[in-house]
């Protein structure tokens, strides 16, 4: 089965739209969304409706720090994320914060984790950004394959036999083999916000039965976002940003 | 971790006999009720504890494989997981090995070019996949009933766009010594020349009968040969002609930009010898003076690496072979001189490009052909002159310019068959304008076009533009309004 797998839409209706419009056009099996559907970007209400009508149709979610911030948890944020979150909380509806607050930390299938930072943990938000990083992981779990988000950057780290963990090169848009004989940690890269200096949409497929993994950028239309981050009011720099994928 | 055993059965899979066992693998007779032909399994030999090359190599082996297809690799049926027992199943290649016929090497002639182009097919056939090999030698070819080479064991080889897990793990030279090239040494793992240097020392084999560096046993004697060149294989066998003398040292050249820059230039020399062009290297009966091989020991102490290519697939498409089917025919003169110029343009885009030109003479499908004119003249030798006319004024070097008189009852088909035989990656021809024959009965280049397994560019004379069913007033004010044009500007 194909899956395709979401992270970090970040309110950004234009780039969640545009990755389920790409999915559309593939033949997916089923959605995974790693969490943070609300934070930075202007559209949150939207973000969150799309999410909870994705979840009733069979996709799986798991919350990220943002999401579990806008539900009401005391989250310890960055300035710019704390202005933001600010902003988001009094739009959200009593149930759209209910659906945020009731999603699961961690969700599974098969032999595969998904959790939206790092696996030890989870609760704690630890960024996955080097394979040193994802150790833990390895250790917290014993799923063969570990897909989280958080980071905004996208990273692939394998394990292999002898237990050594080590950064796997890959090449966004073709099939990676995840061996059957090595486990596996990828961080998806960012739908709404990516910050690997590239602006497209980016999100990953995943196809349970050849094991292969391909990590996707799609286009979206970033400038009626950054439009609308400033008609909101929300900091220059988030819209800034989204023009340059930092 | 399974063992593998006569009898086993797995994933559908039931051992037969131990085929053959190797140092780091065994292979066994397998039979599946889901396939006919018969198979074989490959089960790597893992040693208890930390077996990390043998492993590695497996894993390598695993990714690559299931991607490759066509005659020249073995077909894959199935895999095996690490914690069960890894394995991998591929048919069975009825033919042995090439390791037969390089005992008997040296070979005739005739039997050396039609293995060496073989086995450079298939060399050339793996890298358009994207897939260098890196480990080439006679074992490794195996040849099916029906001609074509079989390139198996891909345990050290490395795939354009998937991870080298090798190189990540080892920082040893890896390969078969006699045939490693100078940069594999050096730990490259990244040039598909590699692949080329290991064919040019093959063919040296079957032409003289022993490998061109000697048998080194350790890996100090493979250093030898970034300075010490071999001896000229003319000096082994008289009789050997002097183009393949060079093709053989070309391919061995110690710098990779001086070899062969792809497999398919390599099998065009092959293809055509009387124009392969000779240099110094052709006729030299002696290995380099002691003062030569002392000045390249000095330079290449300080070599840490050659430059490589970016990927395969940039390397083969930095030097295509560009196919030019030219129509000599005089009513065809002007497109002639058309494409001739579109020849030329195209020269600016692909600086290193290499241009074959060809002519087919059409012939009848049933009965003899006058190959002769009413003088008596060869008809075959008086295209060639025509053709190479044509492309006097294409401002390349002779040996980056070939050509060659076709034959066929079908122009288009022989034009397709030239293309696929020898590896062409672009075919530029004129189109004979448009007739109301041309449109019932197919034009050539039409069928170029559809059929074709690389690109096609073909050029037009510029023409009026046509007024099809108009009313006559109407085509009159288009020519008209054109004619106002013309004396507007």
């Amino acid at each position: 089965m194909q899956l395709a797998i979401l992270t970090d839409i970040h309110g950004n209706r234009e780039a969640f739209e545009a990755v389920l419009d790409d999915v559309a056009q593939r033949g997916i099996g089923g959605i995974v969304l790693l969490g943070d559907i609300v934070g930075y970007g202007p559209d949150p209400e939207w973000c969150c409706d799309r999410a909870e009508r994705l979840v009733a149709e069979g996709a799986l979610c798991v919350r990220g720090n943002h999401d579990n911030a806008a539900a009401g948890a005391a989250e310890s944020m960055g300035g710019l994320a704390r202005r933001a979150m600010d902003w988001t909380i009094p739009r959200l509806s009593a149930g759209q914060k209910r659906f945020l607050a009731g999603l699961p930390m961690t969700a599974a299938t098969g032999e595969t984790l998904f959790v939206h930072a790092s696996a030890n943990g989870p609760k704690d938000w630890n960024y996955v950004t080097s394979d040193l990083k994802a150790v833990g992981s390895f250790r917290a779990t014993t799923a063969r394959v570990i897909f989280c988000g958080h980071v905004h950057v996208p990273l692939l780290v394998s394990r292999d036999l002898s237990g050594t963990v080590r950064e796997q090169g890959f090449r966004a848009g073709f099939p990676f083999p995840l061996l059957r004989s090595r486990r596996w940690l990828a961080v998806v890269g960012a739908v709404g916000q990516p910050r690997d200096g590239l602006p497209q949409a980016g999100y990953a497929l995943y196809n349970t039965d050849s094991s292969e993994l391909t990590f996707r950028r799609v286009p979206y239309d970033n400038g009626t976002t950054a439009a609308r981050i400033r008609a909101a009011g929300l900091p220059e720099e988030l819209a800034l940003r989204l023009m340059r994928g930092e | 971790m399974k063992r593998p055993y006569k009898g086993l059965e797995i994933d559908g899979f039931t051992l037969g006999e131990q085929l053959h066992a190797g140092g780091f693998a065994t292979i066994w007779e397998a039979t599946n009720p889901k396939y006919r032909t018969p198979l074989v399994m490959k089960v790597p030999t893992i040693l208890d504890g930390d077996d990390g090359p043998t492993i590695v190599g497996f894993e390598v082996e695993q990714m690559i494989m299931p991607r490759l297809t066509g005659p020249h690799v073995p077909r894959v049926m199935g895999t095996g997981d690490f914690d069960v027992m890894p394995y991998i199943v591929t048919e069975k290649i009825r033919g042995g090995s090439m390791l037969t016929t390089f005992r008997k090497a040296p070979l005739p002639l005739s039997d050396l070019l039609e293995i060496a182009a073989r086995l450079v097919d298939a060399v050339a056939d793996v890298h358009r996949q994207g897939v260098i090999h890196l480990d080439l030698k006679p074992e490794n070819f195996l040849q099916r009933p029906t001609g074509e080479m079989v390139l198996i064991d891909y345990g050290l080889s490395r795939h354009d766009r998937l991870p080298d897990l090798l190189a990540e793990e080892f920082r040893i030279p890896m390969g078969t010594y006699p045939y490693i090239a100078p940069e594999q040494y050096l730990r490259a793992r990244n040039d598909p020349r590699s692949d080329l240097f290991a064919l040019g020392a093959m063919i040296y084999e079957l032409a003289v009968g022993r490998p061109p560096f000697g048998v080194p046993q350790r890996l100090k004697g493979v250093r030898r040969r970034l300075w010490r060149d071999p001896v000229p294989p003319r000096a082994l066998r008289p009789e050997l002609p002097e183009w393949l003398q060079e093709i053989v040292l070309r391919a061995l050249e110690v710098d990779p930009l001086r070899r062969y820059q792809t497999a398919a230039q390599l099998a065009f020399d092959l293809a055509h010898p009387q124009q392969v062009k000779l240099t110094r290297r052709a006729t030299k009966l002696k290995q380099d003076g002691w003062l030569q091989v002392f000045d390249r020991w000095r330079e290449v102490r300080r070599i840490r690496q050659f430059q490589a290519p970016d990927s395969v697939a940039s390397q083969m498409a930095s030097v295509p072979i560009i196919c030019v089917a030219v129509d000599t025919a005089p009513e065809h003169e002007e497109l002639a001189q058309v494409l001739h110029a579109a020849v030329k343009r195209m020269l600016v885009i692909e600086p290193d490009a290499r241009v074959a030109c060809v002519n087919v003479i059409k012939t009848a499908r049933i009965g003899l052909d006058q190959m002769t004119d009413d003088r008596g003249n060869n008809l075959h030798v008086l295209r060639l002159v025509q053709l190479k006319h044509w492309a006097t004024a294409i401002d390349l070097p002779e040996e980056r310019l070939t050509y060659s008189v076709l034959e066929g009852p079908d122009p288009g088909q022989a034009i397709l068959d030239y293309a696929a035989q020898n590896h062409v990656s672009h075919i530029m021809m004129g189109a004979r304008g448009h007739s109301t024959a041309r449109r019932y009965l197919g034009s050539v280049s039409a069928q170029v076009v559809a059929e074709a397994h690389c690109s096609v560019t073909v050029i037009r004379q510029t023409e009026k533009r046509p007024g099809p069913a108009q009313a006559p007033g109407e085509g009159m004010a288009t020519s008209g309004r054109e004619a106002a044009g013309e004396v507007a500007a």
